[in-house]
């Protein structure tokens, strides 16, 4: 017994149209998968936006700490050094020549701290199997899916008339 | 959707559907190389094997191998480490500041353009690695606790901000090319025929599905890394202009050094994309989508920051002579006179002179014109590092030390092994790895492509 419904379209306009009318029919869809991202789509299917920005923000700000600290531990605490005459004696005289490192460090923290959430977020690792309803969906289809439990009250047969009204290449089950 | 003024020109040729672009870039990896491509091949092989020959007999033997001397003790190793780095700058100014000022033109060439920044920084690396002398030793330069010798490295040395700078600039560019390259690598995994590709392809493709709200952190995540990426660019390039300039050698010794650094970087780093594309468009054939206005762009990117660079390094010679100082005035009165003549108007023809043929849109937008031009930007740009660090080295302070500084064949053989290296793994890019952003180039194509274009302004 298959649990969703896919209906596949050679287009992204129609598809957005065909994802506006079925909504507006009360029944409900999981998600969409397509080929490239489509603007606007997540108003339509009122998913919020995404958070990854401010978990950049956050390992940014943690790496800035800690670097600050590191270069403040190793040059002035644990050994200072006079060097070219200039000795590491306390952080504010030093701080200029701490900024590259701290910058640095920020942006290796913030982009790879939110490259492994995406990974996360997204459930990408290698080996993970393509869960994409159908091959052609990462070349030029778009497929709207379906759940049957979340439509409960709403025959198979009421949802395939529905998605036949917009203009699908092909609607099937799996 | 998004509209665009018509009387822009198209960025995608030709009658294309989604599914052509598709199939167009697939081609190369799906089919079978021609025989250029092995031959190319080949040769950047046996180059590389030299280079890589060289650079055994350098970690055998010791620096001595080299031709340096206690006068001259950076030269070419250093030379080559900074033409590296800039050339890797093109791919991320190319894939995050176009981003962030949303040019379209862009996607046709930021995936190739990011796989040469990458291949770039690595071979960038390679030579403060060897320089160190005992490689094996490299993995000092971090900040490791106190038992692997009885101090922490310099964090006020510009030199280790140079490690931080380029690793950091090293492995934010892979991961930001290899987010892109995932939703690609999922259409040809999904596409794949044969096993052994359609496993290898399901492995780097990282189980991508294309969801709604994956495409979603999917461009969150390019904007916020190319937001992040930008600055590093500027940095990575200042930083290295830092080796020189904190230190007191006269013709070292300059604050323009940062501006001037970055713009001879975007400038070098355009010229090679503009190299290495010209090829990939013709070996691949791509020309309904890197197109002579795409080639135009890139001519006008080097075109204003050749002239950058002209400008930086009139007022260097400039300021050479009004502040007075008379070190810093005879390095410069050396440089375009002394035994390194040549040199410094091999560099002021290729990087100030030729560029400029560019004003004209005949030249611009000839590509035969462009690629020979863009072999003139990358000689100049090798000359100018070559110029910046042996010139202002081989007559110091004290004319009993002035000396010159001749290559040795394993010099020579390690810069020219690198561009073996170079070619080499560009060319696995291009027939195992999406060469363009497919599934990006999408998403522009009812907006700037031709066909669509027309139809919209009803011809």
């Amino acid at each position: 017994m298959s649990k969703a419904i896919y209906a596949l379209y050679d287009d992204d306009e129609i598809m957005v149209e065909g994802a506006k009318s079925i909504l507006s029919k009360n029944i409900r869809i999981k998600d969409v998968y397509s080929p490239f991202p489509i603007h606007g789509l997540e108003n339509v299917l009122g998913i919020k936006w995404t958070r990854l920005a401010i978990t950049a923000f956050l390992y940014g700000l943690t790496a800035t700490t800690l670097a600050l600290i590191g270069m403040y531990y190793f040059m002035i605490e644990d050994w200072p050094m006079n060097i070219g005459g200039k000795p590491s004696m306390n952080l504010y005289q030093n701080l200029p020549a701490f900024i590259p490192i701290t910058f640095e460090f920020t942006v290796l923290c913030a982009a790879h701290g939110m490259a492994i959430t995406y990974f996360v977020r997204n459930g990408l690792f290698p080996g993970m199997p393509a869960r994409n309803p159908h091959p052609r969906t990462t070349d030029d289809h778009f497929a709207i899916e379906i759940m049957k439990d979340e439509n409960g009250g709403v025959s198979d047969d009421e949802i395939r008339t529905i998605l036949q009204d917009t203009n699908p290449v092909e609607i099937f089950e799996k | 959707m998004q509209k665009e003024s018509a009387i822009r020109e198209p960025l995608i040729l030709g009658d294309k559907t989604y599914h052509q672009i598709t199939e167009d870039v697939c081609a190369p990896v799906e089919g079978k190389a021609n025989k250029y491509w092995y031959m190319v091949f080949g040769l950047s092989v046996v180059v590389a094997l030299w280079g890589l020959g060289c650079i055994t007999y350098t970690i055998g033997r010791g620096i001595g191998t080299w031709g340096l001397n206690t006068t001259v003790d950076w030269a070419w190793d250093i030379t080559n480490f900074v033409w590296w780095v800039g050339i890797g700058h093109a791919g991320t100014l190319i894939s995050a500041v176009l981003l962030l000022f949303r040019q379209k033109w862009r996607m046709a060439i930021n995936r190739s353009a990011e796989a040469m920044t990458i291949f770039a920084v690595m071979m960038a690396a390679l030579f403060p690695g060897i320089h160190m002398g005992r490689i094996w030793m490299a993995y000092w330069v971090f900040p490791l606790p106190n038992q692997f010798g009885s101090l922490w490295v310099n964090f006020n040395s510009p030199l280790l901000w140079d490690v931080f700078a380029i690793s950091t600039y090293f492995s934010v560019s892979l991961v930001f090319w290899y987010i892109g390259l995932i939703p690609d690598f999922a259409t040809i995994r999904d596409r794949a025929v044969k096993p052994v590709s359609k496993m290898a392809y399901s492995v780097l493709s990282f189980g991508w599905t294309g969801n709604a709200k994956a495409w979603i952190r999917f461009e969150e995540v390019s904007l916020v890394l190319a937001g992040l990426a930008t600055p590093l660019v500027f940095s990575v390039h200042s930083i290295v202009s830092m080796d020189f300039a904190t230190s007191v050698i006269p013709g070292w010794h300059t604050t323009i050094f940062p501006p001037y650094f970055v713009a001879g970087a975007i400038f070098s780093g355009f010229a090679m994309v503009q190299t290495l594309l010209l090829m990939v468009r013709k070996l691949l054939h791509l020309e309904n989508y890197i197109t002579v206005k795409h080639g135009e762009y890139m001519n006008i990117v080097i075109v204003i920051t050749g002239s950058i660079v002209g400008v930086a390094y009139l007022s260097e010679l400039f300021i050479s002579w009004y502040s007075g100082v008379e070190y810093e005035g005879y390095a410069f009165r050396n440089r375009a006179t002394g035994p390194y003549w040549w040199a410094y108007w091999s560099m002021m023809t290729c990087n100030v002179i030729t560029p400029q043929l560019f004003w004209f849109k005949k030249i611009r937008t000839s590509l035969v014109a462009s690629f020979i031009l863009s072999i003139f930007v990358n000689i100049g740009m090798w000359f100018e590092r070559f110029v910046i660090i042996v010139t202002s080295l081989h007559r110091d302070y004290i004319p009993s030390n002035w000396t010159m500084f001749h290559p040795t064949f394993v010099d020579i053989g390690i810069f020219i092994g690198t561009i073996g290296i170079f070619f080499t793994l560009f060319l696995l890019f291009s027939r195992f790895f999406p060469v363009l952003a497919l599934n990006e180039l999408k998403s522009i194509l009812k907006s700037s492509g031709d066909n669509y274009k027309k139809k919209e302004n009803h011809e």
